[in-house]
Parts: structure tokens; sequence; C-alpha cells
């Protein structure tokens, strides 16, 4: 608790007006009710979680046996099982697939709107926004409407087509076409926000250097890579890292689907699949190891974007 | 000439592509107004003005949907002032103070917002069901508070580091105390970033549907999302009534669109915004 009182002299001589430097326990204060707020919701959570992913819980702990000390068999057992892996990886393809389907999209859609009228940018801005806005569970109630097998209009609208007849046709039941279907519906709820962003990017690059560039004689490709990508690969980074975090966690989106469309342990991704094996089955030891692989995985990916916010904290 | 025709094409096909994204928001608030035997038939209707209420109607007689719009709006409620309180102090706590420890609470917050809902919800769910609050609002709330004031939190930091503390300190040196200066000058300030954090935090909990799923599984204690969920499962005879699904679809979307329009340009900043700022 040292005050360290600066003389009148001291403090005058200084050109920039320092702030006191002295040992307050008013910011501990301030910070407890946030401290305690994570320590409840996900301190004590992420603390079972780490005990239990190395002990055995399963249905007779449910019941009152003490859980048992077991190492790392939960996760032996995890990373030995064919199913856990189909499951890994099937998440992983379908986080690549999405994540990068969004970026493409979402960039091609960004450099239109660059070049077009003003009119029809603000059209095309406005319907990207809407789409954004929508609830996930609305998001996936209408486009479970909209390709009904009976009445959907996406069926009947296919069907128009020559030679194509998808009358009755049920999406949900192929697995690969579930998670195409998911595949489709999380790129059009997430181009919005990629679109946006590169559209912001894009209008930072100053039209001045851009003419002044053509002048000495820079074609499209030596702009691309010296106007252009200089200012949009920051974004562009971010952007990608954020989508690949985000479609990984589909738990949403996909049990909505299973519940529209069929159950089963073929249209699992991570999410369902850890629900499945805890409060489904009752194996939170198991349970709890996924999770920590999955929270592992994603600590891993999201690093460089932490970073990223932890140096903007510095400045 | 050439280059006008390349932005008329390049118009039309903003137009496309405009219309693909809305398509599924017109065909919801289309399909509500329409009647349970036009949306039945074979051939969509895509023209508007299918004139029946009978959707809405339907919908707010469901004993459900009133019960799980007062259970929205009371957890609503409950997680938001708890969350906007603690957030506030918080933020104040990191972006007006350097103490031992902010380093490690900084990077909390950050990682937390990272974690996807299924890398923890078994571990919240033996918590809630240990505590026996499952299906209860004190339940989904203590998990709601700790799910949006990390967000919150890192918003407001932004906020108030906005607002300079030389100017509280100007406030000090002309004999307000601490606290008046804090109260007249910058609470005044901050009020606009309170206000969209706040929005912020409404939109996440009042759409959040994962955890919402685990810990309230009951019938009679549901929120809007999980009783839309519900509401648009098949009958015993295997129909679903379209029109009253669309119409409940789009009672639960139309707010949150409207929040999200007015407050959407901070989110794109606040995502990407040190990186827009190059």
């Amino acid at each position: 608790m040292s005050t360290i009182a600066p003389t009148p002299a001291a403090e005058a001589a200084r050109p920039v007006v320092r702030r006191r430097r002295r040992f307050t326990s008013l910011p501990y204060l301030l910070g407890l009710p946030a401290v305690l707020t994570l320590a409840v919701g996900m301190g004590y959570p992420l603390y079972w979680q780490v005990l239990n992913s190395f002990r055995e819980y399963g249905l007779a702990q449910q019941f009152g046996q003490a859980p048992t000390f077991v190492g790392l068999q939960n996760y032996i057992d995890l990373l030995t099982d064919s199913g856990f892996w189909t499951v890994l990886l099937k998440s992983i393809a379908f986080m690549a697939v999405t994540a990068s389907a969004t970026m493409v999209v979402g960039i091609a859609v960004a450099v239109l709107m660059k070049h077009v009228p003003g009119w029809s940018r603000i059209v095309l801005q406005v319907g990207l926004l809407l789409a954004w806005a929508m609830p996930i569970v609305a998001q996936m109630t209408v486009w479970n409407w909209l390709i009904d097998d009976r009445n959907g209009v996406f069926n009947y609208l296919l069907s128009l087509l020559p030679g194509l007849d998808l009358t009755g046709h049920n999406w949900l039941v192929n697995p690969w076409s579930f998670f195409g279907v998911a595949s489709v519906i999380i790129t059009w709820a997430s181009v919005p926000f990629v679109a946006l962003s590169v559209y912001a990017g894009l209008t930072q690059v100053s039209e001045e250097v851009q003419e002044a560039a053509q002048l000495d004689g820079a074609g499209g490709f030596t702009m691309l890579r010296h106007i252009i990508m200089p200012i949009l690969r920051p974004i562009l980074v971010i952007l990608l890292l954020l989508q690949l975090i985000w479609d990984l966690r589909v738990y949403a989106q996909i049990e909505l689907l299973q519940g529209f469309g069929a159950r089963g342990s073929q249209y699992d991704l991570l999410g369902t699949y850890i629900y499945g094996l805890g409060v489904g089955q009752g194996h939170f030891g198991v349970a709890a190891a996924a999770a920590m692989l999955v929270m592992v995985f994603t600590i891993a990916l999201s690093w460089f974007y932490v970073r990223e916010l932890l140096k903007e904290d510095e400045s | 000439m050439r280059r006008s025709i390349g932005r008329g094409l390049g118009a039309a096909l903003a137009l496309v592509l405009a219309v693909m994204w809305v398509f599924p928001v017109y065909w919801m608030i289309n399909s509500s107004f329409l009647s349970a035997a036009t949306i039945s038939s074979l051939k969509p209707t895509f023209v508007p003005f299918g004139g029946t209420f009978t959707n809405y109607r339907n919908v707010f007689t469901d004993s459900g949907f009133m019960a799980a719009l007062g259970m929205s709006l009371i957890v609503t409620a409950i997680a938001l002032v708890i969350c906007i309180a603690v957030a506030f102090l918080g933020a104040l706590a990191i972006s007006r103070f350097r103490f031992r420890g902010r380093k490690a609470l900084v990077l909390a917050i950050i990682l937390v917002q990272m974690l996807p809902a299924e890398a923890m919800f078994i571990a919240q769910y033996k918590m809630i069901s240990g505590l026996g609050l499952l299906n209860s609002i004190a339940g989904v709330s203590i998990i709601y508070v700790a799910m949006v004031v990390p967000f919150t939190m890192w918003m407001l930091r932004g906020f108030v580091a906005g607002v300079p503390a030389d100017l509280e300190e100007a406030a000090m040196i002309d004999g307000c105390t601490r606290m008046q200066a804090f109260m007249r000058i910058t609470f005044p300030l901050l009020a606009p970033g309170l206000v969209a954090s706040g929005v912020f935090a409404f939109l996440q909990v009042w759409n959040e549907f994962a955890l919402a799923s685990i810990i309230l599984t009951s019938d009679s204690s549901q929120t809007l999302p999980l009783w839309l969920r519900n509401f648009a499962q098949p009958s015993s005879l295997g129909m679903i009534e379209w029109g009253q699904v669309m119409a409940g679809s789009t009672l639960v979307a139309v707010p949150v669109i409207v929040f999200f329009l007015v407050v959407q340009s901070r989110m794109t900043q606040g995502l990407v915004g040190g990186a827009v700022k190059g």
C-alpha cells in the first residue's frame, strides 16, 4: 500500500499529466462480480469437466456410486473408437467445406457490391441484412418448409427443370444430402457477415492510390497484390478464422435439422455426438473427455485471433 | 458503352443475389398469411396478400406460445439486468485501471467467447441438475449471464476507453469527487454504448437455443426458440400446419430483425474492428 504523492513541482515538470499511481482496491471490487459470474457459470463446469474426463462416470455414478479415477482411459477409449474418429473427421470436413464456401461467396458478393450502381448495392445490402438477422431457430424452420418433400417450394421449382421430378423427395434422409442442406443453410446465414465486412474493407482502399498506380502502369494483378491485398489480408484472415470456429459449433443447427428430419448417429457432428454420449447415454466421463478435445481444438484454432484481441487490448 | 453494359449486368446479378438471400425471409412472411387450404396445394403461392390472419390468431391462442413468451421475457430480463451491471463494472475495471491479474481476466473473457456451447454444455448441465435447477428460470439464467458477460464486457471496454479519463480528472480538479465526476461526465457519455451492448446481450439471450434445449426440457418451461421447435413438429397424423408454423416463426423473428438492424453496423466493427482500422 505505498502511496507515492508527487510534489507539485515534479508534477508540473512533466509534459503529460500522469495518473496517480497508488494501490487501490477499487478495480478488484469492480471486477469481482465479473470474476464470480465466470467462476460460477464457466469455471466450475470447467473444473468438473477436467476432473471427470479422468474418471469413470457412467450410469452407476448417476445412481450414487462414487466415481473412480481411471487416468487417461476415457481419452484412450475415445481415440481408439472409430465412431469418434468418423464424427471428428466429418465435423472437420463440414467446417472446412462450409467455411470455404462462405468465404468464396462472401468475397465474390463484396467485390460485386463494389462495382455495381449504388441503388442495386443498397438493395443487396438490405437483403443480406434481413437474412443475417434471422434467429437460428427461425432460419432452420423456414428452410425446413422450403425443402418440405410435399409442398416445399424448392422441390417445386427444381421439378420445373426439364427431365427432373423431385416431387416428394426428402432431402434429409440421405446423410450426404442432410449435411449438404445443413451446409447450404449455414453458408446462406453466414455470407452476409463476410460480404459486408469485406466490402467495408474494400472501401478502405483509397481511390487516389489506385489511380496513381494505374498511371504508373500497374495492371489488375499488380494492383491486387500490392495495393488491395495488404489492406484486405488481415480482415480476410480474421473472417476465415471466425468462420472456421463458428462452423465447428453447429450444435443448434444440426440438432434442429435432426428434429425436423431423421435422428441417428449417421447424422451426428461433434455437438450432437457429445450430447448423445453424455445426456443421452449417461457416459459423462467419456463425454467430458470428448468435450475437452473440442475445447482444446477450438482454442488452438482461435489462438491467432485471441492474440490479435489481446494486442488490441494493449494499445 | 461496354462499361455501362457491364454495370447493368452487375446490377442484375446483385438483384438476383438479393432475391436469393431475402427469399426465405419473404417466404416465411408470405406463407404465414396463407390459409391452410392454399398452403397444402401442390402449386406454391408466390404472390403475397393471402389475406388471412387465422394463422396468427391460432398462434396467439396456443397456450404454449404465451407461456413461452412469458418465459423468454423473464429469463431475458433477468439475464440482461445482471449481465449489464456485472459487465459494466468489469469493463470499468479493465479499461480504467492497471492491476495485478488484469491480464488473466482479459484473457479469460476473450477465451470464453471462443468456446462453443458443445465444449461445456455437458458440464453445465450436470452443474445445473446437481443444483436441482433443471427446467427453472434460475438455472438457465445462471448459464445465460455467464454466456453473455464476456462479450458485453469486451464491447463495453471499448466504449469506456473511448471516453478519455482526462475529462473525469478535469472534473475532479474542479472539485467533484471521483463518484460525482463519473456520474456527471463519464456515465452520460457511455449511455449509447450501454444501449448498444444491451441490445446485443438481448439478441444473444433471446435467440439462444443450444443451452436452453438441454436445461429446459419440460413442456412447461420453454423459451420461444424451444416453443417454435416443438410447434414445427408434425402432428400425430404426420401433418405440419405450415401456415401456423410460419406465423410463429415470423413472430419470433420480427422483433429480432428490428433490433438487429438498429445495432448491426456496430456488430461488424466490433468483430473485425482492429483489422478494418488497419
